[in-house]
């Protein structure tokens, strides 16, 4: 599983095709909410919130097509199917480095769409990063798994925000709800319900995936 | 020679061809009638009322139609029975046209009682997303081709979008909602007073329910019959 994770990260530093593509995708699409909202009218925790978190999702749609369509070109998938390592550990393996790869962008695309669209009156609690990771993981989830799904298909580019994006409908959101609470300085308590829902929608979906990705690798 | 699929029996002929749709047929009149012309309207809304037979049994049978593609799914991964992939597939297509029919009537109902088309309840979302759902799980398979990998795909995907709905229905509790909830609200005023209303909501959930299973003995029925003509092209192709 490591394995799978090492060599994901090795391609990713080695080129650095995606994170770069997907911060420029990232980066223009705030300045298209810049250009069309008007961004000095609606200042505010939850705009700033709902912004970041679209961002983030179509911006990391498009390094999930990738993970599995650098797969199937190379015959990697095949490979891996091969290996003597359980099929729910190769989709732990994608997952993860889906997962830091879409942390790295949320982290660097928080702050600056916060500074780029000018929200003023936030006071970020430490519950900011657990949103994030737990956010980034449930996308991270779904994604891998629909992203094996619709890399079989013709029209994959399609495909896969058409399947994730109503599954990720309810830790969308839950996490544009704590993102903006973690951001006007709510407490834990207050936004309780909301997290354990982003925990368990993780839960859900990472034990979803690890369980059907014997049926999905299955040739 | 080889013979593709299994021919149909006698009785089940007689059951798809003559007893359903006649059964459907005069179930939905039954229906029809009850709800425009029997039941009296309820006191405040007036005459709007009366879509709601309609419109909480279609959504209710959707969803029902719904779990039925999970359960066929899961039937399909543990057996790989082809007649149980047709069956999530035509159920999930029905499923789909009920949901449609649930967001058209909803509205037609909203507007003259919250004076709107459409707002984000969180029931409306729920269903609104949930048509989202079944509308990739059939778009998955358009755009899948003919290869088998795709009905486990589907499969897959039939399960995890099930999984996704308690979570949205938790959405649905954590939001504040509008929605009136006729049968399950706990306020003694409310519910459906007069018994033939209770009777209306039931005939209409019989005929829609006759109607469901009508179309989706008819769809899966097809999906044999594409099945059985590619599995014949094929072999006209090798020979």
């Amino acid at each position: 599983m490591w394995t799978i994770v090492r060599k994901d990260l090795a391609i990713e530093l080695r080129t650095g095709e995606m994170v770069s593509s997907m911060f420029l995708l990232a980066l223009l699409i705030i300045l298209v909410f810049a250009f069309t909202l008007e961004p000095e009218r609606l200042m505010g925790a939850e705009f700033l919130a709902g912004l970041s978190w679209t961002t983030l999702l179509v911006a990391g749609t498009l390094a999930l097509n990738r993970s599995f369509v650098l797969e199937r070109e190379a015959g990697g998938l095949t490979g891996l199917a091969l290996a003597p390592i359980d099929r729910g550990s190769i989709f732990l393996g994608k997952a993860i480095g889906n997962f830091l790869l879409l942390l790295v962008a949320g982290v660097v695309l928080l702050p600056l769409t916060a500074i780029l669209l000018g929200t003023r009156g936030l006071s970020p609690t430490w519950l900011l990063p657990v949103v994030l990771l737990l956010g980034v993981a449930g996308i991270a989830a779904i994604g891998t798994l629909c992203a094996a799904i619709a890399s079989r298909t013709r029209a994959r580019e399609v495909l896969l925000p058409i399947l994730m994006f109503p599954l990720l409908a309810p830790l969308l959101i839950a996490a544009t709800r704590t993102t903006s609470g973690a951001l006007v300085g709510q407490s834990a308590t207050e936004l309780q319900s909301w997290l354990l829902m982003l925990a368990g929608f993780d839960i859900v979906f990472l034990t979803a995936g690890w369980l059907s990705f014997d049926y999905i690798l299955e040739e | 020679m080889r013979s593709y699929g299994e021919p149909m029996t006698e009785s089940r002929r007689i059951w798809q061809d003559t007893i359903l749709p006649w059964a459907t047929c005069v179930a939905m009149l039954a229906a029809i009638f009850m709800v425009f012309v029997l039941v009296p309207s309820e006191r405040d809304q007036g005459i709007v009322q009366r879509i709601f037979y309609f419109h909480v049994n279609l959504a209710w049978m959707a969803f029902g139609g719904f779990a039925l593609v999970a359960g066929m799914s899961i039937w399909f991964l543990r057996t790989g029975s082809r007649r149980a992939d047709r069956l999530a597939h035509a159920n999930a297509e029905v499923g789909m046209l009920y949901t449609t029919l649930v967001l058209v009537t909803g509205p037609i109902w909203a507007r003259p009682i919250w004076g709107v088309w459409w707002t984000w309840d969180p029931r409306l979302t729920m269903t609104v997303v949930l048509w989202a759902i079944y509308a990739a799980y059939l778009m998955l398979r358009r755009l899948g081709g003919e290869d088998d990998t795709i009905l486990r795909y589907a499969a897959v995907l039939g399960i995890v979008g099930s999984l996704d709905i308690p979570l949205l229905i938790l959405a649905v509790r954590l939001w504040r909602g509008v929605h009136p909830a006729v049968m399950l609200s706990e306020d003694p005023d409310s519910g459906l007073k007069d018994p033939l209303m209770g009777w209306t909501l039931l005939a209409s959930a019989l005929a829609l329910g006759l109607l469901f299973t009508w179309l989706v003995s008819l769809r899966a029925r097809l999906l044999e019959v594409d099945e059985t003509v590619a599995a014949m092209h094929l072999e006209g192709v090798r020979t």
